[in-house]
């Protein structure tokens, strides 16, 4: 790790699983033709590599930038340097979570709310995961969803209560150990 | 008979449960046998990354450790599992940092993973293990004149695993093809649904489903033929009404999953081949195909 902030910025992102490729980018921009999401970005996928071995962090990571990322991996199945865009997307995501950054998006709480989901009950509860989400960032805006959410519940499949699995156990054990490694 | 370990998923058990129910209807006539992994747990999907990737590979190893005790093929039908868990093993063999802590993690569960399974989607096993050719000489239903748009969805191709192709693949249009329909083009078929998003940027999400399910009723389909993903089933068919509405439009396009229309094509009736679990009620077109008489079928099993 170097003192210099802009190397700083571009380590953390390569030090995460499926991200080290980072520096093999060519800046082609196959990425931000590919993306499926990208007229939506503040800073479409090319400019997001590019801002990160920049060094412009706050930035970047204050941005609605790589939380429209769908996961289609049209830009990973074509980047001519299997650099792997949309993980490069999902490290971003994570580094902004751990650090706090607030960017205009509630998927950051959705995330969250999914993941705790299957800390809690081992499985995603989906019924549980939609409740807790709307309920944290905008109750009404599930009005919108209520006829649909009814339509699930009817047609059975939309179950209210959680699945009890024995594995949850384990799971977490495999977490907490994750975590004391440092892991990220 | 072949024999398969399987990683149904979470959504399996709620928004899919159509799709579940029409992969276990079958299986038995296909000559396979589908043996769930015991006690399975969230392979994390997508979000679990964007939370953190070490626990996320963490997580998902304990499906692929529970899977590697089996010896069989570990097959999931959901795309975002089958990408998930397909990068993770990946992962576990390149990444020897990673590997180390995730196996210091399994250890203490009692678990391990030496990288052995093999992760297939269930859409593989039909058209590979199975085949389209098998699969017709199955069918006393036949699907003919039926105009089907055969959407891929994203993960059952991206990235590219150098099966189907990745940008316009074909496999579900040939086991379609085999049971009598008819596939129209469908440039979209590979598009994405807009998964999770569709919760937390709705209108994004939405914007997404109409430009499918436009392409498909623009060339001619009668219905959608889906993957099994249940994310990319339940877009289509559970969100329809909210595309209707923000767009105001009268989609009232069908999403029939591969595995649902096969029921159909080897026999099965309305709700054993899961039907009744579809929000856009295919009754009305398949009526015609019910009320014919069965043919008989060419051949008693498929031959392995």
């Amino acid at each position: 790790m170097e003192k210099n902030g802009h190397a700083t910025f571009l380590d953390e992102v390569a030090s995460i699983p499926a991200c080290d490729k980072i520096n093999e980018c060519i800046q082609c921009g196959v990425c931000s033709g590919s993306c499926t999401t990208a007229e939506h970005w503040e800073h479409p996928p090319r400019k997001v590599i590019a801002m990160v071995r920049a060094g412009m962090k706050d930035e970047l990571l204050k941005s609605n930038s790589v939380w429209f990322c769908v996961s289609c991996y049209l830009c990973t199945a074509r980047c001519p340097r299997d650099i792997k865009p949309a993980n490069i997307m999902h490290g971003l995501e994570s580094i902004a979570l751990r650090e706090g950054y607030k960017p205009p998006t509630s998927t950051t709480t959705m995330y969250r709310t999914f993941a705790d989901s299957i800390v809690q009950y081992g499985r995603v509860y989906e019924f549980g995961m939609m409740f807790t989400y709307f309920l944290k960032t905008n109750p009404l805006a599930a009005l919108r969803m209520l006829p649909m959410a009814l339509s699930l519940l009817t047609h059975r499949r939309m179950p209210l209560t959680p699945k009890k699995v024995k594995g949850k156990d384990e799971l977490n054990t495999i977490l907490n150990k994750l975590a004391s490694g440092g892991g990220r | 008979m072949r024999y398969y370990a399987y990683y149904p998923g979470c959504s399996m058990e709620a928004t899919g449960a159509p799709v579940e129910e029409s992969i276990k209807a079958i299986a038995k006539p296909l000559d396979i046998e589908l043996l769930e992994l015991e006690d399975w747990t969230c392979c994390g999907s997508s979000p679990f990354s964007g939370v953190n990737k070490v626990k996320a590979v963490g997580i998902t190893a304990r499906v692929l450790a529970q899977a590697e005790k089996t010896g069989l093929d570990l097959v999931t039908p959901c795309s975002s599992c089958y990408t998930i868990l397909r990068e993770a093993d990946d992962l576990i063999k390149d990444d020897h940092k990673l590997a180390e802590k995730v196996r210091e993690a399994l250890y203490a569960v009692g678990l391990s993973y030496n990288g052995t399974v093999k992760v297939r989607h269930i859409i593989e096993v039909i058209y590979h293990d199975i085949g389209p050719d098998n699969l017709a000489l199955k069918v006393v239903r036949p699907l003919t004149g039926l105009k089907v748009a055969c959407y891929h969805g994203c993960q059952q191709v991206r990235p590219d695993y150098g099966l189907d192709d990745s940008e316009l693949p074909d496999w579900i249009d040939s086991l379609a093809k085999s049971l009598g329909a008819e596939p129209v083009n469908f440039p979209l078929k590979a598009r994405c649904c807009g998964s999770s998003l569709v919760i937390s940027e709705s209108d994004l999400a939405l914007d997404l489903i109409h430009k499918l399910l436009q392409n498909a009723l623009d060339n001619g389909a009668q219905c959608m033929i889906s993957t099994t993903c249940p994310l990319c089933h339940t877009a289509l068919d559970a969100y329809q009404m909210l595309v209707n509405s923000k767009f105001k439009a009268g989609f009232n396009m069908p999403i029939i999953a591969i595995t649902q229309l096969i029921g159909i094509a080897l026999g099965l009736d309305f709700k054993a081949a899961a039907l009744g679990g579809n929000i856009i009620s295919p009754k009305k077109l398949l009526d015609p195909y019910f009320k014919a008489k069965p043919l008989a079928a060419k051949v008693e099993s498929v031959t392995s």
